[in-house]
């Protein structure tokens, strides 16, 4: 009665309809970004006091933070298309995978940056070799070496075959990075944010800092819907739903 | 039709591979030298001072003894892979991973193996005290297989593509950073008088992973990257 839900992702598995779908839900996925991300910016930039200890320089974190916890949501995303990838051989799930690396490469970047950028002011300099920095190092190179295995190779299936190999090898290091500030008292701060208990944080700096993290989510799925209908087109040219695409958008 | 046993294969694998890079005794050499000038170079740069190479002399070792060994990690399948005795490997009734094993096991004892008879040549040049020389050693038997182990997924990997060297080391490097951490950290302590035996436990606990599980990822590695 109720296997609606198993048979509708089944379906999805299918490039034809997922493309459909992405195409419809990517939009909405874009504008919730922006007017989240809006949100949560003006509420850190703006309403969320300044603090006791770091004045106004402290508010980068709406950036630093959520980018950090993307760019390990993004790598568990990948190596859990990568598994599905390997296990099944579902095509969508390479893709997924595969398209996920960039823009996870891309947040953990952008962590590592606003991070050097915070660093400066508060500890006295760009870098440190600290645990968390170091592995957030290595995440990155992770990333740029899926990246570059499925590029080397000249079938694409093959390439992502291989890399979502490497992607799972490399999983092992992103609880390395969640727990590293725990394992090993460096000079980089332990997790104010808390799941389970409350947060030492307060909640004018909280909800900001929460609506930011939404708003990088929505951001990863557009980007990836994006991303997916793209490369899907590619990898099935010669199929006939490409085909009927390609000759309707030549008619317009 | 009679077939060999396993423990037959297998030593007709290691004895192949051995006889192979004995023939070709030049190839084993190259790492060698290639550490020797690499350590060769740091007085160089740094300048002769006997306090400072002491101290990153155990860092620097290490350091030589990876990149040495990347450079002669792209090999591992490469002349199998070019006269197709790796495909009849791969579709042999023999467990591939065990195979692959026993290539490992080579390849460590060719290449791995002269670089540590050679280790406490390297680590004299920069004045380590004798008295740790035991311990580099100790970190080296344990941290070369575990990057012998870990290279040859990573090689096996890259099987199916042409221009791989690079991208050998950008994948192998991060991966490998945990085993660098751990000996150098070993040949740290001695050095200062402070317990060693943690790390080193620590690497022998990855090296007893690794030896169960790296030749099964590799034989599924070998298989996504020959399958096309």
């Amino acid at each position: 009665m109720s296997n609606w839900i198993p048979l509708w992702v089944h379906k999805l598995g299918s490039p034809p309809t997922f493309y459909r779908f992405a195409g419809i839900v990517m939009p909405w996925m874009m504008a919730l970004a922006l007017l989240v991300g809006a949100l949560g910016l003006y509420g850190g930039l703006v309403l969320a006091p300044a603090d006791y200890q770091q004045g106004d320089a402290y508010r980068i974190i709406f950036i630093h933070v959520p980018s950090a916890w993307m760019s390990m949501f993004v790598y568990a995303v990948m190596g859990m298309s990568s598994v599905i990838a390997l296990v099944w051989r579902i095509k969508l799930a390479e893709v997924v995978a595969m398209e996920s690396a960039p823009i996870g490469a891309a947040f953990t970047f952008i962590t590592l940056v606003t991070g050097s950028l915070w660093g400066k002011p508060m500890w006295g300099t760009w870098w440190t070799w600290d645990a968390r920095l170091t592995s957030e190092l290595v995440l990155l190179f992770l990333y740029l070496g899926v990246i570059g295995l499925y590029h080397a190779f000249e079938d694409r299936r093959q390439g992502a075959r291989a890399a979502a190999f490497l992607a799972i090898i490399g999983i092992i290091n992103v609880p390395i990075v969640h727990f590293s500030v725990n394992w090993w008292n460096t000079l980089h701060q332990g997790s104010t944010v808390k799941l389970f208990g409350p947060s030492k944080i307060a909640w004018d700096m909280l909800w900001p800092l929460l609506t930011m993290t939404l708003a990088t989510k929505f951001y990863y799925l557009a980007s990836l819907f994006r991303r997916v209908r793209t490369d899907l087109l590619a990898l099935e040219g010669g199929k006939d739903w490409v085909r009927e695409i390609a000759r309707s958008e030549g008619d317009q | 039709m009679n077939r060999a046993g396993t423990a037959t294969a297998c030593a007709a694998m290691l004895r192949r591979d051995l006889t192979l890079a004995w023939r070709r005794r030049g190839d084993i050499t190259m790492p060698v030298l290639y550490a020797l000038i690499v350590t060769m170079l740091f007085p160089f740069a740094l300048g002769p001072e006997d306090t400072l190479l002491q101290r990153i002399a155990g860092g620097v070792v290490l350091v030589t003894v990876l990149l040495a060994m990347l450079l002669a990690l792209d090999a591992m399948f490469s002349s199998d892979i070019e006269d197709g005795s790796l495909e009849q490997l791969v579709i042999a009734p023999q467990p591939l991973a065990l195979m692959l094993g026993m290539k490992i096991l080579a390849h460590w004892i060719t290449t791995a193996l002269p670089l540590i008879v050679i280790a406490p040549l390297l680590a004299g040049m920069l004045h380590l005290p004798t008295a740790v020389m035991p311990v580099l050693l100790l970190a080296l038997l344990l941290a070369t297989p575990l990057l012998s182990l870990l290279g040859a997924v990573l090689v096996a990997l890259t099987a199916g593509t042409r221009r791989s060297g690079m991208l050998l080391a950008l994948m192998l490097l991060p991966l490998c950073v945990p085993a660098v951490i751990f000996a150098a950290g070993a040949v740290a302590a001695a050095q200062q008088g402070l317990p060693w035996a943690a790390p080193l436990a620590w690497l022998g606990s990855a090296l007893v992973l690794a030896i169960v599980l790296a030749p099964l990822a590799c034989a599924a590695a070998l298989r996504i990257a020959l399958d096309a």
